[in-house]
Formats: structure tokens, sequence, C-alpha cells
């Protein structure tokens, strides 16, 4: 009963999602107010009637319903309740309810906070998420319906995938998702401003808080994602460039690029085109990764199950809503005009530099993930691109981006002096020279790539501090500065402690597989591990060996670490779970390789200095974001609404 | 350029880009296709699970079109194809098992329990005959003619529709 109450309530959803599109949509063009009026409600019952189907499946998967394909695929009666839940969406079919969810909910949001929004601006809006839901609904409803039935009724699930049996899988695609779908809002908003020919600050402005909070979660998904791999792949590898990686970081570029230009267009009026043509961009690269990571056009560690009709269905669906977008677009951003003019160097031009390295960047990651499709196509062989092509490619395209960072909030819009910025600048080149000359020594060894990143790290964050100094010459308290402000250099630091971590683990990780019987003793980086022995557990749903090991520092007391290798019950997949014993400097990580003789294992040791740093940035810079995006004068405009 | 034009440019980029999308639906990218094709089958000399005495080389087979299906217990995919396979048996089709990396050594009670599909299911506890025929997981299945030449390789578990399109054809074209 629950499962069927849950897919009525995704017609109704679907029926609702129609009227809160082509009403709107129709008033706004028209100039009738009524039509308008229905945007808000039919977006708040859609919500509504999202909510209680996801919730019918949550419940399904929570009592175990084996009757429900889904259920019986993705669950397993031993199975935690925790991830039971998570099952929910570990799916396919309840990955896209999850998607339908969040833009439910993004749209809730929209119609709750958009009351300073002019009538005719907010029908469109919602007019425009509610075209987007009505195609998530109906790929659900007719290609993944989530509550489909089986008989016979199985006596017991297949299980959880394995991989997704962990603490990282719980919040990864939710914030995912928030992200992802977060960047329909700035696209709805892009839109409606193409359709009414409204294209101005106030509509910069008010894309810039949600375009931001999106980003944040973006952010903050994908860290969780790199987290995940890291502690539950047992390779010790924080980024694979895998094609799903990839479909989350192009959105996160564009939406980074478009974050940038979003401030140009707010401040100055300049960039319009630019600016709605990435806030299409980021929606867009959203909806192609959703494509790839659902139609299997791309073969990935963790893509799902494969079936042409739904990879036809969303690639409609992307011509539909891309093509028209762009051509939208075509027609109407040539009567754009172009705002006021800036010199050389000045604020406006290095954003735009920003925005031309960023695109550059995310042009390479998509040539790259897209690469052996193109080349399958055209009938001339099957190749993998990998990290060294990315790495090559992307990372030498971010120096000068990470240069201009520093540099760019100390510049002046319209114009700035570059002789006076080279002298405000000239200590902190000289440090960040000194650095990256006396850091790499330190360490040991000099590594080309760790001197250049640490050097930048350095650039950036004497940038910062520079930019609070200049903003305190007055007087003035921490406290008084906008939270926008805060936000901006959060995230910047955070860029700067990012790029530190990645340097060094890039350069000075160290690694061995050895073979241990108990007592044996293992040298790395100057610890010393021994191993213990193994033990048998049992897990709710999994039997495991646990491999105890102890390690010796050089100075400092011992520590004991444990590492699984688990083989789960339904299935019989086996899956590492690694020891880590987590340092501001280091990480001491162990993974169980292969019993090769009783009681002797293979076992993977791994040093990982400052790795850490990079999920403490990522969580800064998404705090960055959403700092940002509360400043006052968002808030501000709305009161002003409010008392009038 | 005319700022029509460029304004147009981001959605010739889109149309190209979703042309080879659409193109990517229908090819498959873990199809890859195996060097061994056409190349005479590796030899060796295994014994049969459960019966040592019993050894097993590809040049028994000469004269013959069959089928090396390369499995494990292990392998939820191979127990998919399991049904299959055991159809195919009843069709008179000659398959022989590779037990391939088997270290619980359950294969000898599982056939036990869900009939063996195989002339003989042979015992490749190191997995070093599946790493002279290129394998890479399991199940895979090379089809093999009459001179012992690997004439074609299924990656992945055969069902109804893998048989009928793939398979089927190919035994039919080597067996005349």
């Amino acid at each position: 009963m629950i499962p069927e109450l849950g897919f009525f309530a995704l017609i109704l959803a679907l029926s609702l999602a129609i009227i809160q599109s082509v009403l709107p949509l129709i008033g706004a063009q028209t100039g009738n107010a009524r039509f308008m009026a229905v945007a808000r409600p039919a977006a708040r019952a859609q919500f509504l009637f999202v909510v209680l189907a996801y919730a019918c499946l949550v419940t399904s998967f929570l009592l175990n319903d084996f009757s429900v394909r889904n259920v019986a695929t993705n669950s397993f009666s031993q199975l935690p309740a925790v991830y039971r839940f998570t099952a929910s969406w570990g799916s396919h079919e309840g990955s896209m309810l999850l998607w339908t969810l969040i833009l439910a909910f993004w749209t809730m949001a929209v119609s709750v906070l958009s009351r300073r929004l002019p009538e005719d601006m907010a029908a469109r809006v919602i007019g425009i998420m509610g075209l987007i839901s009505v195609g998530f609904l109906s790929f659900s409803i007719f290609t993944s319906n989530p509550f489909e039935r089986l008989l016979p009724v199985p006596m017991d699930g297949r299980d959880l995938n394995p991989l997704l049996q962990d603490p990282g899988m719980v919040l990864h695609p939710p914030m995912l998702y928030m992200g992802y779908v977060g960047f329909s809002v700035a696209f709805a908003f892009a839109i409606a401003a193409l359709l009414s020919g409204k294209l101005d600050a106030a509509w910069a402005r008010w894309s810039r808080p949600w375009t931001t909070v999106a980003w944040g979660f973006l952010t903050a998904g994908i860290a969780l994602g790199s987290w995940w791999a890291y502690v539950e792949l047992g390779w010790g590898g924080w980024w694979f460039w895998d094609p799903t990686e990839n479909a989350s970081f192009m959105p996160w570029l564009a939406g980074t690029a478009l974050i940038h230009s979003l401030a140009v267009t707010e401040k100055r009026g300049v960039f319009k085109a630019w600016t709605v043509l990435l806030a299409i961009t980021a929606f867009s690269l959203s909806l192609l990764g959703t494509f790839l990571v659902r139609s299997g056009v791309l073969s990935s560690v963790h893509a799902f199950a494969t079936d042409p009709s739904r990879g036809a269905f969303i690639l409609g669906f992307l011509a539909v809503v891309v093509g028209g977008s762009l051509l939208l677009f075509a027609l109407r951003a040539p009567a754009m005009a172009s705002g006021t003019r800036f010199s050389a160097f000045s604020r406006e031009s290095l954003l735009l530099m920003n925005n031309v390295v960023l695109v550059s960047a995310l042009g390479s990651v998509l040539l790259g993930t897209l690469y052996p499709l193109f080349l399958d196509a055209l009938g001339m062989g099957k190749i993998s691109v990998g990290a060294p092509y990315f790495n090559a490619v992307f990372v030498p395209l971010m120096v000068p981006a990470l240069f201009l960072m520093a540099v760019g909030p100390l510049t002046r819009w319209k114009g700035a002096s570059l002789p006076e910025m080279v002298v405000r600048l000239r200590i902190a080149f000289v440090v960040a020279i000194v650095a990256a000359v006396a850091v790499p020594l330190a360490a040991g060894e000099f590594k080309p790539w760790v001197s250049v990143s640490v050097g930048l790290a350095v650039w950036i964050a004497y940038g910062v501090a520079l930019g609070f100094r200049e903003r305190l010459k007055h007087g003035g308290s921490l406290r008084s500065l906008p939270r926008g402000f805060w936000g901006m250099q959060l995230a910047h630091l955070s860029m700067a402690i990012g790029i530190v971590g990645m340097a060094m683990v890039s350069g000075y990780e160290d690694q061995r597989n050895v073979k241990m019987a108990v007592g044996d003793t293992a040298q790395l980086a100057g610890y010393t591990f021994t191993f213990k022995g193994v033990e048998v557990i049992e897990g709710p749903n999994y039997r495991a060996a646990r491999g105890h090991l102890t390690v010796h520092p050089e100075s400092g007391s011992d520590f004991a670490l444990s590492a699984e290798k688990r083989i789960y019950n339904a299935g019989g997949m086996p899956m590492t779970e690694a020891g880590i014993d987590y340092g501001v400097f280091r990480d001491i990580y162990v993974a169980m390789g292969e019993e090769i003789e009783p009681q002797v294992w293979t076992v993977q040791l791994f040093y990982k200095p400052f790795i850490d740093w990079l999920w403490f940035a990522a969580g800064m810079m998404a705090l960055g974001g959403f700092l940002a995006a509360s400043d006052r004068r968002y808030r501000v405009a709305l009161k002003a609404k409010d008392a009038a | 350029m005319n700022k029509r034009l460029i304004m147009l440019l981001p959605l010739a980029v889109f149309v190209v880009l979703a042309l080879f999308l659409g193109k990517g639906l229908f090819l498959n990218p873990r199809e890859v296709p195996s060097p061994f094709i056409g190349r005479p089958a590796p030899q060796f000399a295994l014994a049969e699970v459960g019966n040592p005495a019993r050894s097993f080389s590809p040049k028994e087979m000469l004269g013959k079109v069959w089928m090396l299906n390369v499995w494990a217990p292990w392998c939820v995919s191979c127990r998919q194809e399991h049904g299959v396979l055991m159809q195919l048996k009843d069709q008179g089709v000659v398959i022989v098992g590779l037990n391939w990396k088997d270290k619980d050594r359950e294969a000898a009670e599982l056939m036990a329990r869900m009939g063996t599909p195989y002339v003989i299911n042979l015992e490749d506890l190191d997995g070093r005959v599946g790493i002279d025929y290129g394998v890479t997981g399991t199940p895979e299945t090379f089809l093999i003619d009459k001179q012992g030449i690997i004439r074609y390789k299924q990656t992945g578990p055969i069902n109804a529709e893998v048989w009928t399109e793939k398979l089927e054809p190919r035994m039919k074209e080597m067996a005349k």
C-alpha cells in the first residue's frame, strides 16, 4: 500500500509541476496577475507531494519491504537502519527521486524567500524550475519508477553496494545534489531575465546568494566524496579524475566562475551576457553530469546500472533544456548592452582573467572526460584518459588563477595603478619566494611543484592578510566587516590551505606493500609498523578479518591501528576498511590486502603528509560561501520591502 | 565576427556535443576488443575440480566448436549466467568451465547443488591460465573454433539476448 501511495504522490506532484510551470509562465508573458499568483502555492504543494513520495520510499526501506524491486536490489534485512535509510538514494531510481526532492526543496525555498522580487520575475523563476521538475518527475514515473513491485517476493534483499556502506556516503549524495540542483536557481533566474529582457544589476544581486549557497554545498559534497574515496577504496588516493568525479567537478568550476562574474555584473553592470551564459553552463553541466553517470556512456568505478532508454530520456531532456536555453541566449543576448568601460588593469579585468582561466580549465576537464567517447563514436578506437592528462593540463592552468587570487581583491574597480600594486605586494612576493625555496628544502627533497604551490599559497595568504589590514586601516573592528568580505577571504585563504595539502601529499607521500606475519615489522617514513595478527569479526551484515598493528613513531608514543577486510553476507563482495591515524601534519594509513598463507597477509602502508588540510580547506571554503550568502545587504533589501 | 554569430557559438558547441552523446548511448565502453581474437587459444594443462587425476588441455577439443567459460563461485553475475548455461548445455553446446581463483574451493559443492553446465570444470587456482587468456574479471567467455582459434570473447554474463544476438550466430558460422 505504501509504495502505491508514493507512486500516486509522484503523479500528483507531476500534475502540480505542470500547473506550476505553465500558468505562471503564461501569466508573466501576458501580464495576467492571477496566473502568476499560482506559482507559489503550486510550488509548495508540489514540494509536499514529492516529500510524501520520498517518505514512502524511505518507509519501504526501513520496513524491509522486499516486494519493492528497489528495496530488494538495494537493501538487506541485516543492513543497519542508517544504511537502510541511505539505501533509499543508493540506487538509480532512488537517487533520481532525491534529485527531484532537492529540486522541489529549492523551488519551495525560492517561493518563500522571493517576496522582494517583482511578481513577474518570481513567477518566471518558479515556472522555469517547475519545467525542470516536470522533466525529472516524468523521468521517474516513466522510466525509473522507484516503487515498482517485484513478483515473486524474494526472501531477502541483495544488499546495498558495500562501497556505499560508509559514513561518508550518508552525507555525500544529498550535499552534492544540493549543489548540483541548487544551480537550477541561478539558471532559472538567467532564463527569466532573458525572457523578460530585464538583465540588470538587480538580477545579479538576486542570483548571487542562491548561487553562492549552491556552490558551498557542491564544495562540501565534492570534498565528502573525496574523503569517502580515501577511506573506502583502500588505495589511499583522494582524487582519481574519474568521469563521475569530473561530472561533479565541472559544475563546480563553472559555478566558481559564475560567482566571480556575478560580482562584476552586480557591482559594475558589465559581463551581462557572459554571466547569463555561465549560469546556463553551470546548470547544463549539472544535467550533463547526471546524464554521464546515469546513462553509462562512460565507464567509471562507480557508474550505476546502465539502460539506453534512460540515457535517451535524459539526453532528450538535456537537448530541450540546454538547447532551448542556448537558443534563447543566442536570440536575446545580442540586444543586451554592455555596460560601462573599465581599464586594462582593474578588478573587472582581473576577474575577467579569472573567468578565462576557470573556463579554460573547465574545457580541459570536459575534453578529457569526453575524449574517449569522441574517439569511440568516430570509430577511432578505445582509450581511457587518466590522471596524467589532467595533471599535465589542468594543474598548470590553475597557476595564473591562483596568482591573480591575491591581486584581485586588492585592486580597485574601474581602474587601478599597476606600479602601485607592485609596491603594495613586493613584500608578499619576497616572502612567497622565500617560502617556495625554504619549505621544500626543509621537507627533505626539493620538488618543483611543491615549491610553486607553497609559494602561491603563501602569496594568497599574504594577500588575504593585506586585505584585512587595508580594510581596518581607518579603524573599525573585525566584526564590523561585512560577511561578504569575510566569506570571500575565508574561501581564498582556504584555497591556500588546500594547495599546501595537495602539494605536500603529492610530493612527499610514501607507501609500501609488505607481506606480514604476526610479529613482523616494517619501516615507512620513520614509522615502525608491527603486525599483531588478525581476528575474525562478525559485523551486522558482514564478516571481517581485522588486522591489528602497532605503530612506533621516531618521537612520541606508540599507537595502535586496525584495518579490516570485509566480506559482505549478501553477494560476498570483499571490501577494505582502512585503518587511519589522522594528524595535523600526516595521516598514517593501513589497508589489508590478501591472506597469502595462513596468518600471513599483504598489508599496504601509507604515509600521507598534510592530507587532512585538503578536507579542512574544503570545509572552510563551503563555510566562506555560506557566510558570504548571509551578507546583510541581501537581507536588508528583504527587510526594506517588508517595512514598506 | 558578427556579434549574433558569436552568441550562436554556445548553441553550436552544444549541438555537436549532444550528437556525440547520442552516439555514445549505443556504444559500450566496457566492450574492449580482445587481442586474442583470431589467435590460437593458449595451451595449458589443468586438472578437473575435485578430480586431480583427470587433466585437460585445449588440444583435446580440436575439431569441435566449444566455449571456455571463466567463472568463480564468489561471482554474482556468474550465478545469473548459470541458468542460461544450463539451458545451452541441454541444447548441446560444449562448455568448458574455468574455475578461476576459487580459493575457498566452493565450486564442487555449488555444482552439486545447482547442476553443472560444463563437460569439464577446470581448477585454475592461482589464476595463471586466466592471465594467459587476458581475463580481467568474471564471467568471461571465449568461443573457440575447430582449429583451436579464439573467435570471440564475451565480457560479462551471458543472457538470452547475448546468446541469440552475439554467440549463437557465431557458433553456427563456426560449426559449418
